[in-house]
């Protein structure tokens, strides 16, 4: 099985630095893209390969590359979204701790393929080991004449920074992040403008995600064919899978698009611990909804876990067992939603913590006739479009799920004034 | 234009805005917060939320924001859907979960958007039963309360403080259900601005401070249209008043002049009205008024004392004997003002203004001369960004992606001035000197855009940047004023003007009613000085301010008798042998003419107790206001106009008067019982198409004569949208007054009187005036509030210079202190205009100046 | 008044954005790191460098969470109270630091050692439940394993 995007990574050892990196063929892509190919037939590969955003929307990285007007005013900005602070999700992490010049020659890639002036790595402010690897990768790229002013003789120059956020969900939504980046509070902004049109510093900006861009330079060296053929589905490429959980072996895979929720599940992870059943997952993220049982032959892809009535969002799921609690799972993660909400749009800020208030009530046994009604409510109230970004929306996902295959959970513990588990249900 | 259809009927919208304005243009009922007319839209509260649908086929459509939507051609949306209509009523029990129930003992209880918003969308249980989150409130100064815990979190206080006003001190901290609204800490708000918030809001976070010391609710009060008396730019209000007493002033929309918003002197200099140094009594003989009749007197009129008085008291004693009580200077230069305005350039309005893509302010502190404006030419600079962001299909209503677009960037403003100013974070450049490098700096810049306008010696750096921002704009404006005394500005800003076709020009002048009384073109207190006479009459004029005090002494002691009509006890009313109490703008009725040459008519807000009235009526033995215009229409043709800046007093609504009491108004019987229990017949009002009372036409009035803007359902200032054509557009009935100068076609001959550069002198300065927005302002100063924000006298000198003084100067035989104003010229000196013990200095003047001994 | 190398720090940071606000983020955490926290007086003197109103600085300071506007201990402990923790018993692990700490989450100790601190998910979930002290990572914890730790930090 090929795992392109890991080949360098080693559980314990230091990451590849630039020799080494090199050596194992990197910053190949990026010359043959500066030599051979125009920033147009960087994107019709990218395209061609079917490459769909990895931050959890699945959007197609080459169309979105191709949004940035042809005659686009400069500077122009690629920023990476390196913001990883969807509960339950590890993936980036492994990526940029493990191969992190991996990801600064997508970045370049995608800079010279958007025609980038500058680009940023926006890595969340908990990721220490990670922001000293990446820094440490983009000065050797600099070193190497990867970066900076005329790269490899081409002509084309491109800067790269790393900022470090100082928290908060909301910068991970991209538009929150630029107005982060701008040194502002990461409110989202409205789209349109696009930030293709309309982006960092008011100039058009290329944002993807950590694993997306790493994806880049293995379509460059080997074509969008063979990257498409690394698939079990329709979306290109293989993905970095995760597992947490009571689970025999808490982990990340790299494995074809497309590869069984219960493959992931029973032969990676080892499947549940002695004496606990499965009950249901979050497929990629706090902000998905839960499958169960019933689902486990789904691929995990964006198409086929979308017609399952959920999103793959990350690829990193969340195992529950029946020894755990909905309510209370679904409480910690309102709870999570309530406390990031940015506070701009009312459907989420107070929508968030009402729906939060009633599930804390029902753990500690005060739920209410009619709470279930208000929390089916609060979940519509949540649509996309309704709300002004789609945070609220993905808090929605796991609530109304559970409400929708836990029902009995929720009920029980209106009727017997509390939660049935000890311990506040982590079982 | 665009078809938009509304609930399966098709309505005309304009295809330039959105979804929300189109409706409540169309006065169709739909809530909203976080939008506002002058702030456009952000998307953030979701209350304006309506089905959309694709095509007529399309039965299930999807929940939009209207404001965030445009109305383009073929759109269809619901407003009664059901599914909006939940979700409509959702959002607004969103915004409530933590509002207190306090709307009895709240400020704005009775003209508050929220009420009228939750009645609208049919919210009226509370279902959340958890703990409400609270917060501390904080002092914000004299002008503002702060009661947080009302938030909804809608974000218009921060955006209209910040983005629209530029004020750095009020943000929104933390995050979540628990955002703050506030300053990093308690104190005074910096921005000349803030009152606004009290409107602003559209609940009760940011209410008006002063107002609460004598709190009345919105429909307990007895309002009138009126006009701010603190400047010259005439800024319309609606001045409010209950038991005799003003309770408070809030803005009365003009789409041609204030918009939306007032400044904080305008909205809280009234309390003025209700000092304890008011004159309420006749002191003297009266016979005394009658014996001027015929010859022996000579009459000194006020700029700010309306046109009718002034020209009452020229009718009393002869038009010879008539003068404008302006100081010589000041006077000069009005009359150069409208000499220039005779001319090709046009006044343009504050909407112009607001509207103009490259702005130079030729000598002026707008912020402290005539805030108002200054607040528009905030807005101008906006206009480059406006146009690119449509280049790119944003829509100027799209507020925030508009500005993200534009980041720091900004239109060209540039700014000439002696010292810093208010506006100088969105100058693009700005330039510091005394009066007369300014005006060199203008004669130049009119020379780099018409090689015949004459130019000095040498072009001064930036000259060319100027001119090449005024010649590539489309509607450029400039900017001057009288503040710093020098008829060269004023000469240099019409050269400009003059110099490139189409360019507005603004002149700021000191008075509410400046403008009209340099139209009566009366000479000016110097040549009144010279004059004789057995008996002096001066109407709403303390000479101590005009002139120094020994010129003023040695003037009075010339008279047998001095008559003084005012409505304050002042240095001059001392010096009188009768004293009549005069009409405030409370109590008053009567005519202004705005810097913009606009004409309009104040109305009184109650019939004051006896023997206080307006000065005409003092003065003139008219029937009625309308005479008084009518017989100043006739005698002087250049004012003839005015008859037209409001409906006279015979105007009526089927057959009946404009009440100025809401017909909620309570308690009418019972306000007078301890007196008598019969209530007595509301007084007469012989001058207005207004009754002091709640009877009348239900209908809207004309604009001019609108006293209050409420309609059923809107309780609050937001009621001004039924009152429009359309959203943020003119007044239905008519923009209220009229502009009397209009452009003359055919060139005019260039200035030619350029003056010397400034040379410093040793050992004297040249002291120029500084404005204060609060102090300099004669009336607006006896206010407490506005008091406390006042500063005290001082002297101000660049840092060397400062450092050579210590903390104490010398001048003109006083003690002063000592201020760094770092941008000061060297050799040149300012004193804050207006403000004791140099009140009556002409200024500029030159001086010594010494450290204190 | 920031001391020489905050504002070397700071100021290395401006080439990196066309605007001084965009550093402001950057220039508050270098202010933390040299002084555990951001008081009013730094932030004050960062708003100043910055060329931003203070109101504005301090909206973006409490807007994000690892930004800290209060003195905090010499080691700050993260733990991880989002989802995949959870249902690892993170609760039990915080239920320890509590009792062995004697403090309350968003509390310091007595003797100003450690300042005890929930944090949204860490992105270890494979190692669940995890903490974070000061800037290292630890995975799989127990109680006992949470006391040898805690000896770590002085
Ligand atoms: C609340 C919220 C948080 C998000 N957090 C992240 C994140 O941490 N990392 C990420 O890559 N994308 C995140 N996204 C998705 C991004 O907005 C965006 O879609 C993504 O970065 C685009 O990159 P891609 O096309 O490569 O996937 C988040 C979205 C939302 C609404
Ligand atoms: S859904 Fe609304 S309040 Fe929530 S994070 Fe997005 S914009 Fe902010
Ligand atoms: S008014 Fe439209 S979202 Fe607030």
């Amino acid at each position: 099985m090929e795992t392109p995007l890991t080949q360098n990574v080693h559980p314990v050892a230091a990451p590849p630095d630039r020799g080494a990196y090199e050596r194992a063929g990197g910053y190949q892509a990026l010359r043959k893209a500066l030599r051979e190919m125009t920033p147009e037939s960087v994107v019709e590969e990218v395209k061609g390969a079917n490459l769909r955003g990895r931050g959890g929307a699945g959007f197609p990285t080459g169309l979105k590359w191709s949004l940035v007007p042809k005659d686009a005013p400069h500077p122009r900005y690629v920023v990476c979204n390196a913001d990883e602070m969807e509960p339950g999700t590890f993936k980036d992490r492994v990526i940029m701790e493990g191969d992190p010049h991996e990801l600064v020659e997508g970045v370049i890639l995608c800079g010279y393929a958007t025609g980038a002036d500058a680009a940023y790595i926006f890595l969340r402010g908990e990721y220490k080991l990670a922001a000293q690897r990446v820094a440490q990768a983009i000065a050797e790229a600099y070193e190497g004449h990867y970066l900076g002013r005329n790269i490899l003789g081409s002509g084309y120059g491109l800067d790269l920074y790393l900022h470090t956020s100082a928290g908060r969900y909301m910068c991970g939504e991209e538009t929150g992040m630029l107005n982060a980046l701008e040194g502002k509070r990461a409110n989202p902004r409205a789209k349109p403008p696009y930030p293709p049109v309309v982006g960092l510093f008011g100039k058009p900006t290329t944002i993807n995600n950590v694993e997306t861009l790493s994806n880049v330079p293995h379509i460059v060296n080997h074509g969008a064919e063979w990257f498409r053929k690394l698939s079990r589905s329709k979306d290109g490429g293989t993905k970095i899978y995760g597992v947490s959980g009571k689970v025999k072996r808490p982990g990340w895979w790299e494995l074809p698009m497309g590869t069984t929720v219960r493959e992931i599940l029973e032969e990676h992870a080892g499947g549940m611990r002695e004496g606990l059943r499965f009950r249901g997952l979050l497929p990629g993220g706090a902000s998905t909804d839960f499958l169960t049982e019933q689902h486990l032959d789904v691929p995990m892809d964006f198409t086929e876990v979308q017609k399952a009535g959920s999103r793959m969002g990350t690829g990193t799921m969340i195992v529950m067992d029946d020894r755990t609690c909905p309510v209370g799972m679904v409480w910690n993660l309102t709870h999570f939603f309530a406390q990031e909400s940015c506070g701009w749009c009312t459907p989420c800020w107070s929508g968030l913590a009402w729906a939060e208030r009633i599930l804390k009530a029902m753990e500690e046994g005060k739920g209410q006739p009619g709470d279930l009604e208000r929390l089916e409510f609060q979940t519509k109230f949540w649509a996309p479009g309704q709300t002004f970004c789609a945070l609220a929306p993905g808090a929605a996902e796991p609530l109304q799920s559970a409400l929708k295959y836990f029902r009995d959970d929720f009920e029980r513990h209106i009727r017997d004034h509390g939660c049935p588990w000890a311990d506040g249900g982590a079982g | 234009m665009a078809t938009v259809y509304v609930d399966n009927r098709p309505y005309t919208m304009d295809d330039r805005q959105n979804l929300l304005y189109g409706c409540l243009s169309l006065k169709m009922n739909l809530p909203y917060f976080c939008w506002h007319p002058a702030l456009g839209s952000v998307g953030a509260c979701r209350q304006c939320a309506v089905k959309q649908y694709k095509d007529e086929n399309d039965q299930g459509g999807k929940i939009v924001m209207a404001c965030m939507t445009p109305a383009a051609e073929g759109t269809r949306i619901s407003i009664e859907d059901p599914e909006a209509v939940a979700f409509r009523r959702a959002v607004i029990e969103g915004l409530m979960l933590n509002h207190p129930h306090d709307c009895p003992v709240c400020d704005e209880g009775g003209e508050c958007h929220l009420q009228d918003m939750t009645v609208m969308t049919g919210h009226d249980y509370r279902r959340y039963r958890f703990e409400k989150r609270t917060f501390r409130n904080q002092y914000l100064g004299p002008l503002l309360n702060h009661e947080m815990n009302r938030c909804i979190q809608c974000y218009r206080c921060v955006r209209y403080y910040r983005e629209y006003c530029g004020g750095g001190d009020l943000h929104a901290f933390s995050i979540n259900h628990t955002v703050y609204f506030g300053r990093d800490k308690d104190g005074v708000l910096e921005n000349e601005f803030a009152g606004n918030l009290a409107e602003v809001c559209p609940t009760g976070v940011f209410t008006d401070r002063t107002a609460k010391q004598h709190y009345t609710r919105k429909w307990d009060l007895q309002m009138a249209p009126s006009l701010c008396v603190h400047c010259g730019v005439g800024c319309g209000t609606t001045v409010a008043e209950r038991y005799g007493s003003v309770r408070r002033i809030v803005n009365r929309y003009n789409s041609e002049v204030n918009g939306y918003f007032l400044c904080d002197r305008g909205r809280y200099g009234y309390e003025f009205a209700d000092s304890e140094r008011r004159i309420r009594e006749a002191r003297g003989n009266i016979e005394l008024l009658k014996a001027a009749r015929g010859g022996s007197a000579i009459g000194i009129g006020s700029p700010r004392a309306s046109l009718e008085s002034n020209f009452a008291l020229r009718r009393l004693v002869g038009p010879e004997r008539f003068y404008a009580g302006m100081a010589p200077r000041e006077a000069r230069l009005l009359a150069l003002i409208l000499e220039i305005l005779r001319g090709p350039a046009r006044t343009p309005s504050l909407r112009e203004i607001e509207e103009s893509d490259a702005v130079l302010m030729l000598g002026e502190d707008l912020t402290n001369s005539a805030p108002r404006m200054a607040l528009s030419v905030r807005q101008s600079v906006r206009q480059k960004t406006l146009a690119g962001a449509e280049r790119l299909r944003i829509p100027r209503w799209m507020d925030h992606a508009v500005r993200e677009f534009a980041q720091s960037d900004h239109g060209p403003l540039f700014i000439a001035s002696a010292g810093a100013t208010r506006l100088d974070d969105i100058a693009t450049r700005t330039f510091r000197g005394a009066p007369r490098d300014l005006a060199r700096l203008g004669f130049a810049v009119a020379h780099v855009l018409d090689a015949r306008a004459p130019a000095p010696h040498e072009i001064p750096d930036g000259a060319s940047e100027i001119a090449g921002a005024l010649k590539e704009a489309a509607r450029p404006v400039v900017i001057a004023g009288a503040t710093l005394g020098s008829s060269s500005i004023l000469r240099a800003a019409a050269n400009i003007a003059w110099a490139r076709p189409g360019t507005g020009l603004a002149f700021v002048v000191p008075e509410a009613n400046s403008m009209g009384l340099a139209l009566m073109g009366a000479p000016a207190l110097g040549a009144a000085m010279q004059a004789d006479g057995d008996t002096l009459i001066v109407l709403e004029n303390d000479l101590y301010r005009r002139a120094p005090a020994e010129e003023v002494d040695r003037f009075l002691a010339r008279f047998r008798h001095i008559v003084a009509l005012d409505s304050l006890g002042n240095a001059t009313t001392q010096k009188a042998e009768l004293v009549l109490p005069a009409a405030t703008f409370a109590e008053g009725s009567g005519t202004f003419i705005s810097s913009e040459g606009r004409a309009q008519r104040a109305f009184r807000v109650l019939a004051p107790p006896a023997p206080i009235q307006d000065s005409w009526r003092w003065l003139a033995n008219w029937g009625g206001l309308d005479e008084g215009i009518a017989e100043i229409a006739a005698a002087l043709p250049q004012l003839a106009a005015i008859t037209r800046a409001a409906p006279g007093e015979e105007f009526r609504i089927a057959g009946q008067k404009i009440p100025r009491e809401p017909h909620r108004y309570s308690g009418r019987t019972a306000m007078l019982a301890q007196i008598s229990v019969h209530e007595p017949k509301p007084p007469a009002d012989p001058d207005a198409p207004l009754s002091f009372s709640m009877e009348g036409s239900p209908d809207p009035p004309p604009a001019a004569v609108t006293p209050f803007f409420w309609t059923p359902g809107w309780n609050s200032y937001q009621a001004v949208n039924k009152f429009q054509e359309e959203i943020a557009g003119p007044l239905r009935g008519g923009v209220p007054g009229v502009r009397l100068f209009e452009p003359v076609e055919g060139a005019r001959e260039f200035f030619a009187e350029i003056p010397q550069p400034f040379e410093p002198r040793e050992g004297e300065w040249l002291v120029v005036p500084i404005p204060h927005i609060f102090g300099s302002e004669e009336l607006s100063r006896e206010s407490p509030a506005i008091a406390e924000l006042a500063p005290p006298a001082y002297v101000a000198v660049n840092r060397a210079a400062a450092d050579q003084f210590g903390p104490e100067a010398e001048m003109l035989g006083r003690r002063v202190p000592v201020r760094v104003a770092s941008e000061l010229p060297d050799g040149v000196a300012a004193i804050p205009a207006g403000i004791p013990p140099f009140e009556g200095l002409e200024l500029p003047l030159r001086t010594p100046i010494r450290r204190a001994s | 008044m920031l001391s020489e190398e905050e504002r070397r720090e700071i100021e290395a940071e401006f080439p990196h954005y066309p605007t001084r606000q965009a550093v402001c983020i950057d220039a508050m955490k270098i202010v933390q790191k040299h002084r555990g926290w951001v008081s009013d007086e730094a932030l004050k003197d960062i708003s100043e460098l910055l060329g931003m109103p203070l109101a504005e600085l301090d909206g973006v300071a409490t807007f994000y969470n690892l930004i800290f506007r209060q003195p905090v201990g010499r080691h700050v402990i993260y733990v991880c109270d989002s989802v995949s923790c959870w249902i690892m018993h993170s609760d039990r692990q915080f239920r320890h630091l509590r009792e062995r700490l004697g403090t309350a989450p968003g509390e310091t100790t007595a003797d100003g050692r450690f300042t005890l601190l929930p944090i949204v998910c860490l992105g270890a979930c494979d190692r669940a439940p995890v903490m974070m002290v000061d800037d290292d990572l630890h995975g799989l914890l127990e109680p006992g394993k949470i006391d040898g730790i805690l000896e770590k930090y002085r």
